[in-house]
């Protein structure tokens, strides 16, 4: 016992000190790698989720919305969306992602877009109500997760979306899963290069399986009404509207 | 190391423990706040956009 006593008090060789002082930094090594992934899966969403916040209250300042009409009125084929360059032109607003889901829209598709404000529009792509592929991506996973729940669409679901012109509204249609190599989703019409779009379709993608990068999931949906903005929101997300625009 | 800063901390042992809960969390909002931005510049896994080769 006096024996083990002494010679735990014994000053440490270097060759111990330097095993010690490795180990010290492997371990460093390791916890700075799990804060890593922290930082990804969680800080990245508080950041997007307060840029993303500022960013609609921001673009829903300059909107003017008329009360929500209580009529089912068709309004005639929808107007072209203006898409000013690098600027947020409309908001999200998808039931299907949460009941208070409203996210704004950037037109680009780079970093500096999907990493801060969410969702971006690919600028090739057609504009909201223009004849073709109105397409965007977003974080499945990671700053903000905007579009976590891609794959939970039902048959009826709607998607809206706002600009200064007004409500857009879309219903889903279907789902794939493709390679993150088919730029083909992305045409006019999805699948068919040079084919004549005789239809507007809104096309989301993002990442598939969730948390990887391996394959990209793409949603498909059609443009199947429009109210000019002072007629008011559509009556599902009236409330959702009201709040955001007071924001 | 770490034994090393821990003593050469200066104070009573309260306040070196004070003192060292405050490094800790001083490097981890340094990481958070400006390295792992940096780093994951070159991180592959949040890219969900698809290739534009076609358009």
């Amino acid at each position: 016992m006096t024996q083990v006593a002494t010679r735990r008090r014994r000053k440490p060789s270097v060759g111990q000190r330097l095993l010690g002082g490795l180990g010290e930094i492997l371990i460093t090594l390791g916890i700075v790698l799990l804060l890593f992934v922290a930082w990804e899966l969680w800080w990245t969403n508080l950041d997007a989720n307060k840029a993303q916040q500022e960013v609609t209250a921001q673009f829903a300042q300059g909107l003017e919305v008329g009360p929500a009409l209580d009529e089912d009125k068709d309004f005639g084929p929808a107007p072209i969306a203006k898409i000013p360059d690098n600027e947020t032109f409309g908001i999200f607003y998808i039931p299907r992602f949460g009941k208070d889901f409203a996210h704004p829209v950037t037109n680009g598709v780079g970093m500096d877009v999907l990493n801060t404000v969410g969702i971006g529009h690919y600028p090739d792509t057609q504009a909201p109500g223009e004849l073709g592929n109105f397409a965007v991506a977003a974080h499945r996973q990671t700053h903000g997760q905007v579009f976590w729940d891609i794959d939970k669409f039902q048959t009826g679901d709607k998607i809206y979306l706002q600009t200064a012109e007004g409500f857009y509204t879309y219903e889903w249609r279907n789902t794939e899963i493709v390679e993150p190599s088919q730029g083909e989703v992305l045409l006019p019409v999805p699948h068919e290069p040079g084919s004549e779009p005789t239809t507007s379709i809104l096309t989301m993608t993002s990442c598939h399986p969730p948390f990887t990068t391996r394959l990209r999931i793409i949603a498909y949906s059609e443009l199947t009404s429009w109210r000019p903005a002072d007629a008011g929101p559509p009556r599902e997300i009236a409330d959702l509207v009201a709040k955001t625009m007071k924001n | 190391m770490y034994a090393w800063i821990f003593r050469n901390l200066p104070g009573p042992l309260w306040f070196r423990i004070i003192l060292a809960l405050g490094l800790i969390v001083g490097a981890v909002l340094l990481l958070m706040n400006y390295v792992f931005p940096w780093l994951s510049q070159y991180s592959p896994w949040t890219e969900s956009t698809i290739g534009l080769m076609l358009l």
